[in-house]
């Protein structure tokens, strides 16, 4: 069924695809960056997808290939009932490592976004309200990059005779996290 | 015989107020995860902790004097659960109520901190993922003998003040983690008087 | 006040008799003596006497916020002005975690996810692998009317939890007790069929891991007759409560359109008119099989979210009884060596049996590479699972899309404008849990 969404993603705007497919019943398709809030504001309004909730946004983490992330936005249609998957690839540089934000479109995408950039390090330009949201402001790095360490813990607080762990520190973090927490 | 009887009436004192307390604990629940639906069979009527002298929970730190941490202890966490320990009034019990509050659980990351006893001295670990009631019952009596014996963190480090009677607090030795409701509130966790 | 139809009432109809006498401007109900001339002079001034806004903190260990969340609020006397909730108090890194575990080692972190009803994550997980595999047609019968049976059933147990929790916050000790009795007995079943009180980890990828227990049927009958009483005991003791129904009523309003841009999912979604439901929508499992309605409520208020739970809470034991008796026999697991482990007597008695058992618990079995989305009705809405695999027996990512991260996201809004005290009940009835929201 959805098939036919794509479809009509190709005949709408097949500037902004970058590539289409299916995997398991799951319909994906992605897209350039400077198109995404052009292809999500269509999908949101036109009267044949009406996809008016953002179900879930998330970043994939593909260490070593370029371009670095994935952001994933699931998207659902309560009055057709059907879904989609929209993709953007994006790289790990300083000023690659962007995407344009959706809370205009859905309420949803703020405290998902703030969750993407806290986790992943991912900025998400015209976002009213950018900050660190389930780890404290003192965290430095993206605890979801896959690189860095499972262990790396940050504590803001310990006994001076506290049992010893096996934390790793997080000297241990390798350059390309963004250490700036904005 | 003289000296044995002067030290006989304050250890028999001591001993009362000793088992007065461990039967009049009031309870902290320092609630954050899946345990805390375990607390809740326990206050139920099937497990009835109050039972045992541990009665319903009060939710301020200034009434309680025994702290049960139950459930995971995040990094962010653990500046609020310091600062509540040090609120609450001497002398004072804590019991980690299941694994993640014991060592972390099988949470082993970047966020959870392996234990609640990295930031205060815990008196009791209940094992359980999470435990069940009668486990924590056990602890929770496990916890009456040491009160009973003296053998209580607290108790052990600033003597029984109850017992004493007025004592200049500031002239105690204080926790060896050097901060304690002993200490002035400038010179206690957290510095910055911040919660995060 | 209108004494309440006699009738089992639905959501709407019991609003319906409720609002019928009872005006939520004044705060009175019909027919009450208005203030008199001093008093009413008195209450006027009190509305224009100037205050300073104060900044006030709640939580993060606050004995109305069970979850672990942080609400800074500005206030001007008793209304608030603004709000910002924060969470994350209780991040315990489930993906991080989960991208080193093997497939079955998730079960339990995602036993703790929503760890009020650790059954529906289960077998929320346990689907969006088994899509991923493409066995999903493959899965016995048996083990998916169990896995009906035992969702059900805990899904009863978020419910109750949420509303007796809720109740016990806005004073009302009494249901909480009844409530945690009626939770017990729940509780109690699937004690029997997993061995766990609450955190279960029964399910398993391509089926459960054991049958159910022989006189499963019998107890479950029993111990409904007394979990029907306990609810309806509790329903008595509310809904016709002036207190109750004053905190409840027109607070934390929240309208379809806001409710969708905002994610929201489950009873909290239908309670503002969206006969939204996975299981109705898009059936899985064999929720196709069962005669039940998806109850809805058209205010978005407390009180609607309140009574969608009540109302879900029986079509849910309806579920289960009607499970229980079209419930066929045959195996629980699919017969694949590669998905489900050998049995323990080949284990112990054969060498290959023994490899296999170890090459299960060591390397995982193998998810062919891919990505799904898998969906299902959580406790709290949509429970997602958003599943990367590589092809090794852990996931390359394995992301969980919590229906009440969305929910809390809206709670600023639900709570601007309205007073201090009505935080509580509002923060209660959106049923926050906090494995789930913060993960």
């Amino acid at each position: 069924m959805a098939q036919r969404l794509l479809e009509f993603l190709q005949r709408e705007r097949p500037a902004a695809l970058v590539e289409t497919g299916s995997h398991v019943g799951d319909e994906i398709a992605v897209v350039h960056r400077e198109h995404l809030v052009d292809v999500l504001t269509l999908l949101r309004d036109h009267a044949d997808t009406k996809m008016n909730m953002l179900s879930d946004l998330t970043v994939v983490d593909y260490l070593g290939q370029q371009p670095r992330f994935e952001v994933v936005y699931q998207l659902y249609s309560i009055p057709h009932k059907h879904r989609l998957r929209i993709k953007v690839r994006i790289g790990d540089a300083q000023d690659e490592c962007w995407v344009p934000t959706a809370t205009g479109l859905w309420h949803a995408a703020n405290w998902s976004e703030r969750e993407a950039w806290d986790l992943y390090g991912v900025r998400f330009d015209g976002h009213p309200d950018l900050r660190r949201i389930l780890m404290y402001e003192e965290f430095v790095g993206h605890p979801l990059r896959k690189d860095y360490p499972q262990n790396a813990r940050q504590p803001l607080l310990r006994r001076p005779d506290a049992p010893a762990t096996d934390d790793q520190t997080t000297r241990l973090l390798p350059d390309s996290h963004d250490r700036r927490v904005s | 015989m003289a000296e044995s009887s002067a030290s006989y009436i304050p250890t028999v004192l001591q001993d009362a107020v000793n088992w007065a307390q461990k039967y009049s604990l009031f309870t902290y629940p320092f609630a954050t995860a899946c345990c805390a639906m375990e607390f809740m069979s326990l206050m139920g009527s099937r497990y009835d902790i109050a039972r045992f002298g541990a009665e319903f929970p009060r939710f301020s730190p200034r009434q309680a004097d025994l702290l049960i941490v139950i459930g995971t202890i995040t990094e962010r966490q653990a500046p609020v659960l310091r600062r509540i320990y040090d609120q609450m009034p001497d002398p004072k019990w804590v019991m980690a109520f299941g694994v993640c509050a014991s060592t972390g659980g099988f949470y082993q990351n970047y966020t959870v901190m392996p234990g609640a006893d990295q930031v205060i001295p815990v008196d009791v670990y209940v094992p359980g993922c999470p435990p069940r009631p009668e486990q924590v019952l056990d602890g929770l009596m496990a916890l009456q003998n040491r009160i009973q014996e003296h053998r209580g963190h607290c108790q052990q480090q600033i003597g029984n003040t109850a017992a004493i009677g007025y004592t200049d607090r500031r002239k105690l030795p204080v926790l060896q983690d050097g901060t304690s409701m002993t200490l002035l509130p400038e010179e206690r966790m957290p510095q910055d008087g911040r919660v995060r | 006040m209108s004494a309440p139809t006699p009738t089992a009432p639905t959501a709407k109809s019991v609003a319906h008799t409720v609002a019928e006498t009872y005006d939520p401007h004044t705060g009175r109900q019909a027919g009450e003596m208005p203030l008199s001339p001093s008093l009413q002079q008195f209450a006027d001034e009190a509305e224009r006497l100037p205050t300073d806004e104060l900044i006030l903190n709640m939580g993060p260990s606050h004995p109305a916020m069970h979850g672990t969340v942080r609400v800074v609020l500005r206030v001007d006397g008793e209304t608030i002005k603004d709000a910002d909730v924060q969470i994350g108090y209780l991040h315990r890194g489930f993906e991080k975690e989960s991208e080193g575990a093997t497939y079955t080692q998730i079960f339990p972190y995602v036993d703790r996810l929503n760890y009020v009803s650790p059954m529906l994550n289960n077998v929320g997980f346990a689907m969006a692998v088994e899509k991923l595999l493409g066995i999903t047609a493959q899965i016995p019968e048996r083990a998916e009317y169990i896995r009906v049976i035992v969702g059900e059933i805990s899904r009863v147990c978020d419910h109750l939890t949420c509303i007796t929790a809720s109740l016990a916050e806005l004073g009302g000790l009494t249901a909480f007790f009844w409530g945690n009795r009626a939770r017990e007995h729940l509780w109690e079943l699937l004690e029997d069929v997993s061995g766990a009180r609450m955190t279960h980890s029964y399910c398993r990828i391509g089926g459960v891991a054991w049958d159910l227990t022989r006189d499963f049927d019998e107890k479950v009958r029993g111990k409904f007759v007394k979990v029907r009483g306990l609810i309806t005991d509790i329903r008595k003791l509310v809904e016709r409560n002036r207190i109750f129904l004053d905190r409840m009523q027109g607070v934390g309003t929240i309208s379809a359109d806001d409710a969708l841009s905002y994610g929201f999912t489950g009873p909290c979604l239908r309670a503002c008119g969206v006969a939204y439901d996975v299981r109705k929508d898009h059936p899985y499992s064999v929720y196709d099989h069962f005669d039940f309605e998806i109850p809805v409520a058209d205010a978005g208020d407390n009180l609607a979210r309140y009574l969608v739970r009540i109302e879900e809470m029986e079509q849910s034991l309806r579920i289960v009884e009607q499970a229980l008796v079209q419930i066929p026999p045959g195996a629980v697991i699919v017969d694949d060596p590669l998905i489900a482990l050998p049995a323990k007597r080949e284990v112990y008695n054969s060498i290959e049996g023994m490899i296999a058992h170890f090459k299960h618990i060591m390397d995982g079995l193998r998810v062919p590479p891919g990505e799904a989305y898998s969906f299902t009705e959580g406790g709290n809405g949509e429970l997602g699972f958003y599943i990367v695999a590589d092809g090794s027996g852990r996931p390359y990512k394995n992301r969980c899309r919590p229906p009440c991260f969305y929910i809390t996201a809206a709670l600023r809004q639900m709570i601007l404008g309205t007073n201090l005290a009505d935080v509580v009940p509002i923060f209660g009835s959106i049923n926050m849990i906090g494995g789930e929201c913060d993960r």
